[in-house]
């Protein structure tokens, strides 16, 4: 049988962390939720085989970037939990560090964390293409001596190194022999009391566990063990910051030695780098917002006039299927069922997949590329004023996208207040869900006229989103002075090196991300859209027989010809259904907007879900209308 | 040796010098494990256009942090 091996990924943010899992991987990755936590839990598979011809099941997590084993930020503490705790069911047999090689000082203050906590450690040296650029030269060899480890150089973008690293895991496994930095002798006694009540592997994860005793969640049913550990703690005067204050500088004295003997690099001034260069003028005080706001005209112009080409195909091969079905099935209940209730819902999903395909793409090209990251060093004072935070704007920009990933971004932001009010007001933001609802109504009201060459249409989108953009800040304010807490706000973030987008990790996130909302939203939507045709399909018993036989009596075949008489039964069936029905009972609340019972229905199936809105809209109006093979939904509208 | 301690926000764009000590013991730690350790070497690189927040070199990297943070870091020039 083969054998299992659980691997762990960890690593500061912007290390690459993602290319080195994507190079390991390749397609064959899931993502799930880490249990009670709604962080991406994002797994691979890979089957590897060792020296000896023997299969192994390599099992990697690729666990969200961090700084240190302190956890700092709600998803810091993922990393921490799952290292730190041995019965977590993701601690891993085998972690890979992978460290920018660029920046290795820092980069190894984590690594030499994990190699204290006696886990099996390969260290992944990345990013070496821009090592080699900037001239910084590093002995591999002496590295992996000194830390007692493998040290692999790679670059993950050329796939420079995996296949020396998936050598290096088949390789049996074995620890250091001696601790990077003994902190047992920090406080003997409350490591040895630690290691005396729970199961850890080292002292050093004992000591972890005395500086994060709210984070150990075995705690909640051996309440005994934690009071035990934090009256060593306060017999022996454990200064938690005090500790880790003095934990840190230790490290870095060796990390230091280290790098003296390891790493030669050269001194050249920031001054002189590209990354420099470039935020002269995307952080320039005139020309950085005005490129600011350029990109996102661009993005919402691409949103219109691009995905319109795509989806007009899908709309129109839809429509073909539909009329070919309806056609070429025996008629029926069933034909009815499943043109007017699966397809009508199953084209309102797939339809809008161009749009948000092409918005990941957007946002996806701002992250890798470094640019998010100086959008919030730009915009941190303004956004303070308002109760948040520089990094708020990337949720805020995310939730453009998808209000749920948005959301969990907020985790990088470490304090309570400004993320509360973050995870508050990104809802407000217009979500890629609404674009469908936005792209039925601007397609209805506004004409598709060209400006100066500006597509209005694409113009008031942008406005609409502005809207949302102005909501969410001025609620943001207004709670701001609501809010109280003495927690203070922290904003020391890294700026990255600007790096060109690594094109197929963004592909493999755009599938990802379309995934999802085909599946979880679509579910929905499909489950909602046959209840839909259901609803208005039948009506209280005797009903549909009433307005067959009124129109079948000869005052009416005698005026009218077949179709029109066709097309009255049908919409007097629909007003009589249970849907029409429901509608009616509240259209006197939505009469003064304007609405008729008809979006009525579709807006008590939002609730549902925002993106309901226009699968409803689709299946009633096909519903209300006998030749709904000849039209899609834009030009029902629009004839209405 | 002739030196001055200042805060590193009074530091203007293009200043340099090493990292002396911290006057908030919370914020240090975050700064600690970022590489800021009192002897490294760290430099104003960039004011944002509002004034706020400021972008240092430090180990190689740039690091963003506001004013009112890096009032906090006292360090030695010259």
């Amino acid at each position: 049988m083969a054998r299992k091996l659980k691997i762990a990924l960890v690593g500061n943010p912007n290390s690459g962390k993602s290319s080195v899992f994507n190079g390991l991987t390749g397609l064959n990755q899931k993502v799930a939720n880490f249990p009670g936590v709604t962080v991406d839990k994002k797994m691979g598979f890979a089957t590897l085989s060792d020296n000896e011809g023997n299969q192994i099941q390599a099992e990697y997590i690729d666990l969200p970037g961090t700084y240190s084993l302190y956890p700092k930020s709600p998803e810091e503490k993922l990393p921490f939990q799952i290292l730190c705790d041995p019965s977590n069911e993701s601690h891993p047999d085998l972690t890979i560090v992978v460290a920018d090689g660029t920046n290795l000082k820092r980069n190894l203050f984590l690594c030499s964390q994990v190699i204290d906590l006696k886990i099996p450690v390969i260290l992944v040296i990345n990013m070496m293409d821009l090592v080699r650029y900037k001239k910084i030269e590093i002995d591999f060899h002496r590295l992996s001596l000194r830390l007692g480890i493998p040290v692999i150089p790679m670059n993950a973008r050329t796939h420079e190194g995996i296949k020396e690293l998936k050598k290096a895991i088949v390789q049996p496994l074995h620890v250091p022999d001696n601790d990077f930095i003994d902190v047992r002798v920090f406080s003997p006694v409350v490591v040895d009391t630690i290691r005396n009540v729970v199961h850890v592997n080292s002292n050093y994860n004992a000591f972890l566990v005395a500086n994060n005793l709210d984070l150990i969640t075995a705690f909640e049913i051996h309440q005994w063990k934690r009071d035990k550990i934090q009256a060593a703690c306060k017999d022996h005067f454990f200064d938690s910051q005090q500790m880790q204050a003095r934990e840190t500088l230790e490290r870095y004295k060796i990390i230091t030695g280290i790098m003296n003997d390891c790493v030669v690099t050269p001194n050249t001034p920031i001054q002189k780098s590209i990354s420099y260069k470039i935020d002269s003028l995307l952080t320039h005080r005139v020309w950085g917002y005005f490129i600011f706001l350029a990109i996102l005209f661009v993005i919402f112009q691409a949103i219109f006039s691009w995905a319109s080409y795509p989806m007009d195909l899908i709309d129109s091969s839809f429509q073909m299927l539909s009329s070919f079905i309806r056609n070429n099935l025996p008629k029926g209940l069933i034909n009815d069922l499943i043109v007017g209730g699966v397809l009508a819902g199953l084209n309102g999903i797939v339809v809008f997949v161009p749009q948000i395909a092409l918005l990941f793409f957007f946002i996806a090209i701002l992250e890798d590329t470094g640019y998010m990251a100086r959008v919030s060093f730009i915009m941190d004072r303004l956004l303070r004023k308002f109760g948040l935070n520089g990094k708020s704007l990337i949720p805020l920009i995310s939730s453009v996208a998808c209000a749920v990933p948005a959301i969990m971004s907020t985790r990088t932001i470490q304090n309570w207040k400004e993320r509360l009010i973050t995870i508050m007001v990104t809802p407000l933001m217009s979500c890629s869900a609404r674009l469908p609802v936005y792209t039925l109504l601007i397609a209805l009201i506004i004409p598709k006229d060209y400006v100066y060459g500006v597509n209005l249409q694409g113009l008031v989108l942008m406005m609409l989103y502005l809207i949302g953009f102005v909501a969410a800040v001025g609620v943001a304010w207004v709670m701001k002075h609501f809010i109280k807490t003495r927690e203070r706000s922290f904003f020391v973030m890294e700026l990255p090196m600007y790096r060109v987008p690594r094109w197929s990790s963004i592909g493999l996130h755009i599938v990802e991300k379309v995934k999802i909302f085909l599946f979880d939203a679509g579910k929905v939507i499909i489950t909602i859209s046959i209840i839909l045709w259901v609803l208005s399909s039948f009506g209280p018993s005797g009903t549909f027989d009433k307005i067959e036989q009124k129109y079948s009596s000869v005052e009416y075949t005698r005026i009218l010809p077949q179709e029109e008489i066709e097309r009255k039964i049908q919409t007097e069936k629909l007003e009589s259904s249970y849907a029409g029905l429901l509608g009616h009972v509240i259209e006197p609340i939505i009469k003064p907007l304007g609405f008729d019972w008809k979006i009525g229905i579709a807006l008590i199936t939002s609730f549902a879900a925002r993106e309901v809105f226009v699968g409803t809209m689709s299946t009633i109006y096909s519903v209300g209308d006998t030749n709904s093979s000849k039209h899609t939904l834009k030009e029902k509208c629009n004839l209405r | 040796m002739n030196s001055e301690v200042k805060y590193l926000s009074e530091l203007k764009r293009g200043q340099n010098g090493v990292i002396d000590s911290f006057t908030d013991y919370e914020l240090s730690l975050k700064l600690l494990e970022m590489g800021c350790i009192p002897g490294e070497k760290i430099e104003v690189i960039r004011i944002a256009p509002l004034g706020d927040p400021i972008a240092i070199s430090i180990t190689g990297y740039m690091l963003s942090l506001r004013k009112e943070e890096a009032a906090t870091v006292r360090v030695r020039i010259g």
